[in-house]
C-alpha cells in the first residue's frame, strides 16, 4: 500500500495570532477512509485547507503521494487532492453543469473535446449525465453535491476531502451520497458531525481538539471516549 | 431612472452610447490587463449583492419607501474603476433580463448611473477622506448627478415638460438624493461594524479620474440649466465628460453631426444615422480593445 | 421571477433558438434602431414590426401573449411621460413614445426568450465585448438568485419584528443590508477558494465554441434587410 498523505508537525496561526493548528501529524494510505471529528473551531477545516495548499503552514511538512507540497508541486497537488466544500453553491460557479465539471480539466490545459469527455465520464460516475446541460440552480441539494463531486473527480484525484457533505441533504439524499462515496476507490477524509454517515463509510476516526489530534482509532471507540453521539 | 428605449432622440442615444461604450471597454481592458482576474468572482458577487440589496425597503417618511441604488457604495467599496464595471454589469443584466431600461438607452443609463454616478460619488468620499459626511455626500451627489443627467437627456430628446413639472422633479431628486446619501452612509457604517476595514482607503488613481469626477459633478449640478437654455450645450459637455484625453481622438468620427448630411430627408436620415452610429461605436470599441490588448498581452 | 421565466423559454430548440447568439444580437439591434427612430407618422411601420416580431415569437413556439405582457413592464414609466406630453399639448408624441418603448421591450424579450444567458454572453464575447466585463456578468447572474433568496429570507425576518419608529426601522434595514453584504463578501471568498482548489490561476477557460453557419448568415441578412427596407420604404 502506498502512502497518500503524510503530514508532520503542521502548525498554522491566523493573522490575529490565534493558533489554529498546533503540531498535527497525520497519515493516510491509498484507498483508506477516515472520519475527522471534533468541535467546531477545533481545526478540522483549517487542516483540510492545508492539504491542497489553500493555506500555507507556518511550520511542518505535507507530502501527498510522495510529492512534497511546495510552490512547484502545487498545481499537481491541487489535481491530486479534491476538496468538496460544505456549500455546493460556492463550488458550482460556472453557468452549466458540464462547464463546471470541465473547469478543472480545461484549467489543466486539456482541449475542449478532451475536457468534455472527462467531464461526461465524471458525471456518469455520479449518475448525473442527464443534467449535464442544466444550470446549477435547477438542481436539488443532493444533485448539486453530486455535481460538485464530479467536478473534483474530473481531475483524477487520489484523495477526496469532504467538508460536512451531508449538511443540506435530506435522509434519503444522505444515504445515496454514502452509497456513491463507498463505490469510489479514492482515499477519503470525511469531516462530519453526522455519525450515521461516518459509520456507513469508515471504521476509523481522528479526533481534533484545540488544533491537535487528540486521538486516532476505531470510530466507535473514539465516539464513546469523547461522548460524540 | 432607468430610461427605456423609445424616449431618447437618435442624437442623444448615439452620443451617450458613443461615450459610454468606449469608456467601459477602456476600463474593462485596463482591468483585464492590470488587476488580476482573481477579482472577477468578487466583482460579480458584489453586483449580485447590490441587485439583492435593492430588495430591502427603507422607510422614506410619509409612508413611501425607497431602496439603495448603490453606485456610490460600490465606488467606496471597490474603487471607482471596478465600480463602473460592476454597475455596467448590473445595468446590462437589468436591461436584458428585466426590461429595466432599454438596450439602445444602455449607453445613457451607463453614462448616468455607472460612470457619472460612480465618479460624482467617489469625489466627495475621497475629498472628505471617507468620513461619514463624505459617505453621505457620496450617495447624495451620485444620485443627484445621475437623475439630473437622465432628465437632461430626456429634455434634449424633446420630451415636453411644463416648467412646473421640472421644479417638482428637481425637488424630488433632492429628496431621493438625500435618501441615497443616508442609505449609503448607514449601510457603510453597518458594514464597517461587521467587517472593519472593508471600505477602501480613498485614493486618486490619477489626475484623469479627478478631472472626470469633477466634470461629472459639475454636470450634475448645472446640467439641467444648460439643457433648458441650450439644447446642444449639454451634449457637447457630455462628450467631454466621460472621457479623458486619450480617447477623444478616437470618437471624433465623420458622423460628428449625426444627421448624416448627405441624406437631407429626415425620413431617411434618422434610421441611417442610427445604424451608422452603431457601426461607428462598434469600431471605436474594437479599436480601443485591440489597442490596449496589443500593449498588455501578458496580462491576459 | 421574471428572469427564471425567460430562462425557461430560452431553452427551446426551434430554428430561432439554434441561431448563433451574435446573429440574434445583430438582428435585435437592427430592429431596435429602426424602432427607436420611428416618428408618430410612421405608425404603419410600427404595425408591420409588431406583426413581424409576433410571428417570429410564434415560429419560436413561445407563449406569445405572455411575451407581450412581459414587454408591458415598460408601460408605467411610458404612461407618466405620455401623460406629461398630453398635458403639454403633444399627445401624439406621447403615444409614439409608448409604442416605441413597448416594441423595443418586446424585441429584447424576444431576444432573451430565444437565447439562454450563457449563450448570450458567449455571443457578446464573440462580438469582442471585453472578456472581463462578460465574466463579471456571468458571476453576477450565477449568484443573483442565491443572494436574492438570502435577501428575501432576511426581509421576511425583518418584517416579522418590524418596529414602529421610523429611525429605528431605517437603521434596522441598513443593518440588514450590512449583514447581506458581509454574507456576500464571505461567499465571494469561498467561491474564490473553491476555484483555487480546482486549479484556478486567474484564467477562466473558454469552453463554448460557437460557429457561424450559413443559416445564421441568411437569418441576419433576411431579417435585417426586412427591418431596414420596411423602415425606409413605407411612409
Amino acid at each position: 500500500m502506498s502512502r497518500i498523505v503524510e503530514v508532520r508537525g503542521l502548525r498554522y496561526a491566523w493573522e490575529d495570532g490565534t493558533e489554529a493548528l498546533r503540531g498535527v501529524d497525520f497519515d493516510l494510505e491509498a484507498g483508506q477512509t477516515v472520519a475527522l471529528l471534533g468541535a467546531n473551531g477545533s481545526g478540522k477545516t483549517t487542516f483540510a485547507l492545508h492539504l491542497n495548499g489553500l493555506l500555507k503552514a507556518s511550520a511542518g511538512s505535507i507530502q501527498i503521494d510522495t510529492l512534497v507540497l511546495n510552490d512547484k508541486s502545487l498545481p499537481v497537488i491541487r489535481r491530486k487532492v479534491g476538496l468538496v466544500f460544505q456549500d455546493s453553491d460556492n463550488q458550482l460557479f460556472m453557468p452549466t453543469v458540464l462547464e463546471d465539471v470541465a473547469f478543472a480539466p480545461l484549467t489543466a490545459g486539456l482541449t475542449s473535446a478532451q475536457a468534455t469527455e472527462k467531464a461526461m465520464a465524471a458525471l456518469r460516475q455520479v449518475d448525473m449525465e442527464a443534467k449535464a446541460h442544466k444550470a446549477p440552480w435547477h438542481l436539488s441539494s443532493g444533485e448539486k453535491k453530486r455535481v460538485a463531486i464530479a467536478g473534483i473527480l474530473a481531475s483524477d484525484p487520489s484523495l477526496l476531502v469532504l467538508d460536512e457533505p451531508t449538511t443540506f441533504l435530506d435522509p434519503p439524499g444522505q444515504r445515496s451520497l454514502a452509497a456513491l462515496l463507498a463505490d469510489l476507490p479514492q482515499a477519503k477524509i470525511l469531516i462530519t458531525h453526522d455519525m450515521t454517515f461516518a459509520r456507513a463509510l469508515t471504521k476509523e476516526a481522528v479526533f481534533f481538539q484545540e488544533g491537535k489530534i487528540a486521538a486516532r482509532g476505531p470510530l466507535d471507540e473514539v465516539i464513546t471516549r469523547f461522548d460524540w453521539y | 431612472m432607468h430610461i427605456p428605449d423609445g424616449y431618447l432622440s437618435t442624437k442623444v442615444w448615439i452620443a451617450t452610447d458613443l461615450v459610454a461604450a468606449p469608456a467601459v471597454v477602456l476600463l474593462a481592458r485596463r482591468a483585464q490587463a492590470k488587476f488580476d482576474h482573481h477579482r472577477i468572482p468578487l466583482l460579480g458577487v458584489m453586483g449580485a449583492f447590490v441587485f439583492a440589496a435593492q430588495m430591502i425597503n427603507f422607510p422614506a417618511g410619509n409612508g413611501t419607501s425607497s431602496h439603495l441604488v448603490g453606485a456610490a457604495l460600490l465606488g467606496c467599496l471597490l474603487g471607482p474603476s471596478a465600480a463602473v464595471i460592476v454597475m455596467t454589469a448590473i445595468l446590462a443584466t437589468q436591461a436584458l433580463l428585466f426590461q429595466d431600461g432599454g438596450v439602445l438607452a444602455l449607453g445613457a443609463n451607463i453614462f448616468n448611473m455607472a460612470i457619472a454616478g460612480v465618479f460624482a460619488g467617489y469625489l466627495p468620499f475621497a475629498l472628505l477622506k471617507g468620513s461619514r459626511l463624505g459617505l453621505f455626500l457620496a450617495g447624495f451627489f451620485s444620485l443627484l448627478t445621475a437623475a439630473v443627467l437622465a432628465l437632461s437627456e430626456l429634455l434634449i430628446s424633446g420630451v415636453a415638460m411644463p416648467p412646473a413639472m421640472l421644479s417638482i422633479s428637481f425637488a424630488w431628486f433632492l429628496v431621493s438624493a438625500a435618501i441615497e446619501g443616508a442609505l449609503t452612509m448607514s449601510v457603510a457604517v453597518a458594514l464597517e461594524r461587521i467587517q472593519p476595514g472593508c471600505l477602501r482607503k480613498p485614493e486618486f488613481a490619477g489626475r484623469a479620474w479627478v478631472t472626470t469626477g469633477a466634470v461629472a459633478l459639475l454636470l450634475g449640478a448645472f446640467g439641467w440649466l444648460v439643457a433648458s437654455d441650450h439644447p446642444d450645450g449639454l451634449e457637447a459637455l457630455a462628450l467631454r465628460a466621460g472621457i479623458s484625453g486619450r480617447i477623444t481622438s478616437l470618437i471624433a468620427s465623420p458622423f460628428g453631426d449625426y444627421q448624416a448630411s448627405f441624406l437631407a430627408d429626415p425620413w431617411l436620415s434618422r434610421p441611417v444615422a442610427g445604424l451608422a452610429g452603431m457601426v461607428v461605436i462598434y469600431i471605436a470599441c474594437l479599436a480601443i480593445s485591440r489597442g490596449i490588448g496589443a500593449t498588455s498581452r501578458e496580462g491576459v | 421571477m421574471r428572469h427564471t421565466r425567460l430562462e425557461l423559454w430560452s431553452r427551446g430548440t426551434t430554428f430561432a433558438h439554434r441561431r448563433h447568439p451574435a446573429a440574434k444580437i445583430a438582428v435585435a439591434l437592427t430592429f431596435l434602431v429602426c424602432i427607436a427612430t420611428l416618428q408618430p407618422s410612421g405608425w404603419r411601420i410600427g404595425v408591420l414590426y409588431f406583426v413581424a416580431l409576433t410571428s417570429m415569437a410564434f415560429a419560436a413556439r413561445l407563449p406569445v401573449p405572455r411575451l407581450h405582457l412581459a414587454a408591458a413592464v415598460v408601460l408605467p414609466f411610458a404612461g407618466v411621460f405620455a401623460l406629461i406630453s398630453f398635458l403639454a399639448g403633444t399627445p401624439e408624441k406621447g403615444l409614439a413614445m409608448m409604442v416605441r418603448a413597448w416594441l423595443s421591450a418586446f424585441t429584447t424579450v424576444l431576444l432573451m426568450a430565444t437565447t439562454s444567458q450563457p449563450d448570450l454572453l458567449a455571443g457578446l464575447e464573440s462580438l469582442h465585448a471585453p472578456r472581463f466585463l462578460v465574466q463579471v456578468m456571468q458571476f453576477l447572474y450565477r449568484y443573483l438568485l442565491v443572494l436574492l433568496e438570502e435577501a428575501g429570507a432576511m426581509r421576511a425576518a425583518a418584517a416579522s419584528r418590524a418596529g414602529k419608529l421610523r429611525a429605528r426601522e431605517f437603521r434596522r434595514a441598513a443593518a440588514a443590508a450590512g449583514v447581506l453584504f458581509a454574507r456576500s463578501w464571505g461567499r465571494a471568498q469561498a467561491i474564490h477558494r473553491a476555484m483555487t482548489a480546482r486549479g484556478f490561476d486567474g484564467h477562466i477557460p473558454r469552453f463554448r465554441s460557437l460557429r457561424l453557419t450559413w443559416p445564421d448568415a441568411w437569418f441576419v441578412a433576411l431579417l435585417a434587410t426586412f427591418a431596414i427596407v420596411a423602415r425606409l420604404a413605407i411612409r
